[in-house]
């Protein structure tokens, strides 16, 4: 059995950051594994240890920087990796969920797994597409959403929770093979390990571009335009306590005790 | 054209969602010069479509099915109305279902797919406006397609209030039941355990400005000290630090204390959701920019680890 992961960096900006064209200006940027993604990964590889003959392949958009947070994957347990880039990609301002989408379907036609774990959506640009999009291009069943994921083998299927809104959980069987969107607390995901990461050191990454996956650079086309970013105004109107913590505090505890609290 | 907003319901109940929708709907409508119509699908669809006469709202399209949600039975009953009224925008909540949906739909209609709008202009086509790097960015992606699925956030736009007279017609989609590859079994509630957060008069929650679970008793004295109950936001319960039924925010609690002290929470959408409605917001945080500072009604720019103590001190 075979278990794809979709990996993945997402930016992530300091306190203080400048705008440059529509986006973050990338000095402010750092680059680290997507929060859901590091619970789809955990997710895959506890599997692949309850069972034992479940492959985690990992799969990731993204340049080369990103070969960081690919070995990290691999040191937390995954199998392989494979890393999707070429020049037409890069030339690319931004690819939107659909078109991430497109490319993933290419690689998980290729490497034809059985399930497909992707996170909820990226910390970054948070559109939460991705999974179901694929899901749909592949011709998978899916869930989205999941925080509560049983493989049933014996059924070909799984039961899974998909968090709803209100602290409500939906109870659904989802026949496979199928793509599941994960949502973060659905584990505990782990460190990775010494041994882990000197092993991940060894382990070849296998680098794709647009034609060894069987597209060409007309796929990347979207419709989609990122036409300008710029800092939300403040809408708030607080009072703002400034001054040493004792002050700070003190002020403080005046607004509390003036509405009976700790009295 | 149409736009074509498509309904949200969850166990027998029309979701708020869905008359929110309505207002973005109509908003779109009038700008492209188009009528609003909307979709409900499964369940009791004739109370359903009742209770969405709203104004601006041309005729609700009615499919009836299972009360059960299922992505597939949308998606078949969304593409044959997709046929029959080849829409210009279709939108969706963004919500669980919403996302559960969406993505497919965009894919099976071949249209570009737009996420958690927060707002939405169409004088130069459409352009949807969208938060990145959790709120700290606004962006705004421009579609240069006449046709498009947006999903938009909840209680970004309010309720549709005023009734109408609106036509609803019940459309016959004929759903393929071979295609249908998962089923609802049941529901589970959040365990409530012994604390409950919604009957608190003072919440001192804590978030991810805590960093370690070791750290969490400074919470619980401050609580202590203040006569408070502790809450949380996600990050704190997703890594088991606290149970789930301390969780405020959209996949939590909803609460409305008299004080809510926020403490290391930096005020994601989904966490404001569940807590805006307090009297009184107190917000402790490092980052002056933390949207938390936008709903607060007193703040103090700081390290927490620095300012709780000598607020405990203050009551002691």
């Amino acid at each position: 059995m075979k278990v794809l992961v979709t990996i993945k960096q997402v930016a992530e900006a300091t306190d203080e950051f400048e705008l440059s064209g529509g986006d973050i200006d990338e000095s402010y940027l750092s680059y680290d594994l997507n929060e859901w993604d590091n619970y789809a990964l955990e997710e895959a590889v506890a599997f692949a240890e309850e069972e034992d003959d479940v492959e985690v392949v990992t799969v990731t958009v993204g340049p080369e920087r990103s070969e960081e947070t690919i070995r990290m994957a691999l040191a937390k347990g995954a199998d392989r990796a494979i890393r999707v880039w070429d020049e037409a990609i890069a030339e690319r301002e931004w690819l939107d969920a659909e078109t991430k989408a497109e490319l993933l379907a290419a690689v998980a036609r290729e490497e034809d797994p059985d399930l497909v774990f992707t996170g909820v959506q990226a910390s970054d640009d948070g559109f939460g597409a991705t999974g179901v999009a694929l899901a749909e291009k592949i011709g998978f069943e899916w869930a989205a959403v999941v925080n509560s994921l049983a493989i049933d083998r014996e059924a070909d299927g799984a039961h899974v929770h998909r968090e709803l809104e209100g602290g409500v959980e939906e109870l659904v069987d989802v026949e496979l093979p199928a793509v599941f969107t994960v949502q973060t607390g659905i584990n505990e995901p782990r460190y990775a390990s010494m041994r882990g990461i000197r092993r991940a050191q060894g382990q070849p990454l296998e680098v794709r571009d647009m034609a060894d996956i069987g597209l060409s650079a007309a796929d990347l086309d979207s419709p989609l335009r990122r036409l300008s970013a710029r800092k939300p105004e403040s809408e708030g109107d607080a009072t703002f306590f400034e001054g040493s913590h004792d002050e700070t505090a003190g002020e403080l505890a005046g607004v509390l005790r003036e509405r009976g609290v700790g009295e | 054209m149409s736009v074509l907003a498509v309904a949200e319901h969850r166990r027998g109940e029309l979701r708020d969602v869905s008359l929110e929708l309505i207002t973005a709907g109509r908003e779109l409508a009038a700008g492209l010069d188009e009528r609003l119509h909307v979709a409900v699908i499964g369940g009791d669809v004739e109370r359903f479509a009742a209770e969405l006469n709203r104004e601006g709202v041309d005729t609700v399209y009615t499919v009836d099915y299972d009360d059960t949600f299922n992505h597939s039975v949308y998606i078949q009953a969304l593409s044959q109305l997709d046929d029959t009224l080849d829409p210009s925008v279709v939108v969706v909540p963004h919500t669980s279902n919403g996302l559960d949906v969406a993505p497919a739909l965009s894919v099976r209609l071949d249209r570009p797919l737009v996420t958690d709008a927060v707002a939405l202009d169409v004088e130069d086509g459409l352009r949807v406006t969208r938060e990145m790097y959790g709120s700290k960015v606004e962006t705004a992606i421009g579609v240069e397609s006449e046709r498009a699925v947006v999903t938009v956030r909840p209680t970004e736009w309010d309720p549709a209030a005023e009734t109408s007279n609106v036509t609803v017609t019940a459309f016959d989609a004929t759903i393929d039941e071979d295609a249908i590859r998962s089923s609802v079994t049941g529901y589970k509630e959040a365990a409530t355990g012994d604390v409950d957060i919604t009957n608190a008069d003072v919440l001192v929650s804590v978030g991810r400005g805590i960093d370690d679970e070791e750290n969490l008793p400074l919470i619980f004295d401050l609580a202590e000290a203040l006569d408070a109950t502790v809450s949380a936001s996600r990050p704190i319960i997703d890594n088991g630090w606290l149970p789930p039924n301390r969780q405020v925010g959209q996949s939590g609690k909803v609460v409305s204390p008299d004080v809510y002290i926020a403490i290391g929470i930096s005020g994601a959408v989904q966490h404001v959701a569940g807590m805006k409605d307090a009297d009184t917001i107190i917000a402790i945080n490092t980052d002056p920019n933390a949207p938390i500072f936008d709903i607060a009604d007193y703040g103090i720019v700081d390290d927490l680890f620095e300012v709780v103590p000598e607020l405990i001190e203050q009551f002691e």
